[in-house]
């Protein structure tokens, strides 16, 4: 388990305070999410002990890194973390196989991990090795410097912004290998990103940051189906992300398998078996009351009305219950008082997954 | 090339012993110079990139004053801190024998002096080109601080100090005002190549020798520059910039 609580004020006239507290599970990759300047990538730096925090104390696994109140500070190379930096950072003067052997060098005798091969492997680097990084192409050179960190034998693993600075088809390339990692790896992970589409795909713990401080956090699918976070609630595809099986296809559509039901949506790769992340969002929702007329929409759900909840003057969500699982729906105030809908009644939820994210 | 120079000039190259011992003796004084001045320009250098202390600024133009102050005046204060009544010069001599004043040695020691600014500034420039998060990256592969300036910090130094070294040797080559005033000119000791060239301007008929030992020091001052060139574009190449 990582513990992180500290407070560090930054001088200048932008006077920015750091205040956040929280604990993220080991393993399981925790995704720090927030817009630029809301502090994430000064908390990550504090871990990896790039920062030394004014007050505060870091602990991973039962080791302190950081604990200012004991005078405690564990330098970086002493901390087995490992950090992906935005703009990659490979060392110039090396080839590429001369930074993935940096790290491998350094590693601590004993421990254990993946081994060169593996990992060169893994990141299809094989054809790089003899190269120069002034030589690579931006995703190319993400992965070296994934590899490069996994080569040190972490025992954590942090990524600041590491798709950033890559456009979409580069980005599409590199979080298939961050996933196979979240799942085989039992690496601990924490990930500074203000996509959302990538803490969508990678997070089981969100923390929400704004403002140098911790708005939310909690379990990715929890945390998307509240809707007091405007961090969360207020974007265009807010919506509660749904993991989902993939147990079959139907008339050309994959079938979804979420605790409560079965969703059919479009997807690329519907290998039975394959888990999949949905993001199911809030105005691709629709409820009806009684019978249904014929709809361009496989997916009608029953569900329980649990809550309306006020989204701005004109619209509500409208918290459904499908078994364990929760969905939102994004309707207008109007359409509420139509058809008269009261907590605790049973509707069923149209479902449009055409637009859902997937991942 | 006939029409500029006299016909029989290259006949006239060759050099007399004489003036071969002043071009060995400006070679081996500047070698001198830069090689005990490089290691402590480039301390020098870091000190003032990264360092931050009281007294930062003095340093930084203490450093300078030689690219500044007329080159004799340097090589009289030379000659009151390290001549044999010097506080510095007469400890020296007493307990070690050394003397420096009026000397190869202390004709490496004015070239050091002078050049030292031109390699301490030649270094800074790589050093404010240098990403440190490089070595931040090092750190949390593991990399303690010594080894990260081995690894990283020194590598990528490496540009400016060669270029630093090659043309601070270039320059030593030349170095007159310093040299003359602490080290004198003694021929075979402290009479190098520029000393050497004021020397024959001074006797009549000594225009023959001043053209051949200028021409050296005109090829010299080329080459180096063409080196320190060729060295950082191959530098640049390595370090994968180029």
């Amino acid at each position: 388990m990582l513990e992180v609580a500290l407070r560090h004020r930054f001088p200048g006239p932008a006077g920015f305070t750091l205040e956040a507290a929280f604990t993220a599970p080991a393993p399981g990759v925790t995704v720090l999410f927030g817009a630029s300047g809301s502090g994430k990538s000064s908390i990550l730096a504090a871990v990896a002990g790039l920062l030394r925090p004014q007050e505060g104390r870091i602990a991973l696994c039962g080791t302190t890194l950081t604990d200012t109140a004991a005078g405690r500070f564990l330098p970086p190379e002493a901390r087995r973390c490992a950090v992906v930096f935005q703009e990659g950072r490979l060392f110039p003067h090396r080839s590429v196989e001369g930074n993935l052997r940096y790290g491998l060098r350094r590693a601590p005798r004993g421990a254990d991990g993946p081994g060169f091969e593996e990992v060169v492997g893994l990141l299809g680097l094989g054809p790089l090795l003899a190269r120069r990084p002034g030589r690579l192409s931006g995703g190319e050179k993400q992965r070296v410097a994934l590899g490069r960190a996994l080569l040190s034998r972490p025992a954590l693993l942090l990524l600041d912004e590491p798709l950033a600075a890559l456009d979409t088809p580069r980005r599409a390339e590199i979080l298939p290998f961050l996933e196979t990692l979240r799942d085989t790896a039992r690496l601990p992970m924490l990930y500074v990103t203000h996509a959302m589409e990538e803490a969508d795909r990678l997070a089981d713990i969100l923390v929400l940051l704004q403002g140098g401080r911790v708005q939310a956090a909690g379990p990715l699918e929890a945390l998307t189906a509240r809707t007091d976070l405007p961090l969360l609630a207020a974007r265009r595809d807010a919506g509660v992300v749904l993991r989902c099986d993939v147990t079959g296809t139907e008339r050309g559509l994959a079938r979804l398998a979420f605790p409560g039901g079965t969703l059919l949506a479009p997807l690329a790769d519907a290998t039975p078996g394959r888990h999949v992340r949905l993001r199911v969002r809030a105005r691709d929702v629709v409820v009806a009351r009684g019978a249904t007329p014929a709809l361009s929409t496989d997916n009608a759900l029953p569900a329980l009305l649990q809550s309306i909840e006020a989204a701005g003057e004109h619209e509500c969500f409208l918290r459904l219950e499908i078994g364990p699982s929760i969905l939102l729906a994004r309707v207008t105030r109007e359409a509420v008082q139509r058809l008269g809908l009261n907590p605790g009644e049973t509707v069923t939820a149209l479902v449009n997954a055409v637009g859902g994210e997937r991942g | 090339m006939g029409e500029f120079l006299p016909p029989d000039f290259f006949a006239r190259m060759h050099l007399t012993p004489e003036e071969w011992q002043a071009l060995r003796l400006s070679l081996t004084v500047s070698l001198r110079a830069v090689s005990v001045s490089l290691p402590l320009a480039a301390f020098v250098a870091l000190l003032l990139a990264r360092g931050r202390f009281p007294g930062r600024t003095l340093l930084d133009a203490v450093v300078h004053l030689p690219l500044v102050v007329p080159p004799v005046v340097t090589g009289w204060l030379l000659l009151l801190v390290f001549g044999l009544r010097g506080p510095i010069g007469a400890p020296l001599a007493e307990w070690f024998g050394i003397r420096l004043a009026f000397t190869a040695e202390g004709a490496a020691l004015a070239t050091g002096v002078m050049t030292f600014p031109l390699i301490v500034r030649a270094i800074r420039l790589s050093l404010d080109g240098l990403d440190r998060g490089l070595e931040d990256a090092a750190a949390t592969l593991g990399a303690t601080r010594l080894d990260r300036f081995l690894t990283v910090t020194l590598p990528l130094m490496a540009p400016g100090l060669l270029s630093g070294a090659v043309v601070a040797f270039a320059a030593g080559l030349g170095e007159f005002g310093a040299v003359i005033t602490f080290a004198s000119n003694i021929p075979g000791e402290t009479q190098t190549l520029p000393l050497a060239i004021y020397s024959a301007t001074q006797i009549p008929g000594g225009e023959a020798v001043a053209a051949r030992l200028a021409t050296i020091s005109f090829t010299l001052a080329i080459l180096g520059l063409l080196a320190s060139d060729l060295l950082s574009r191959w530098l640049a190449r390595r370090l994968g910039r180029g």
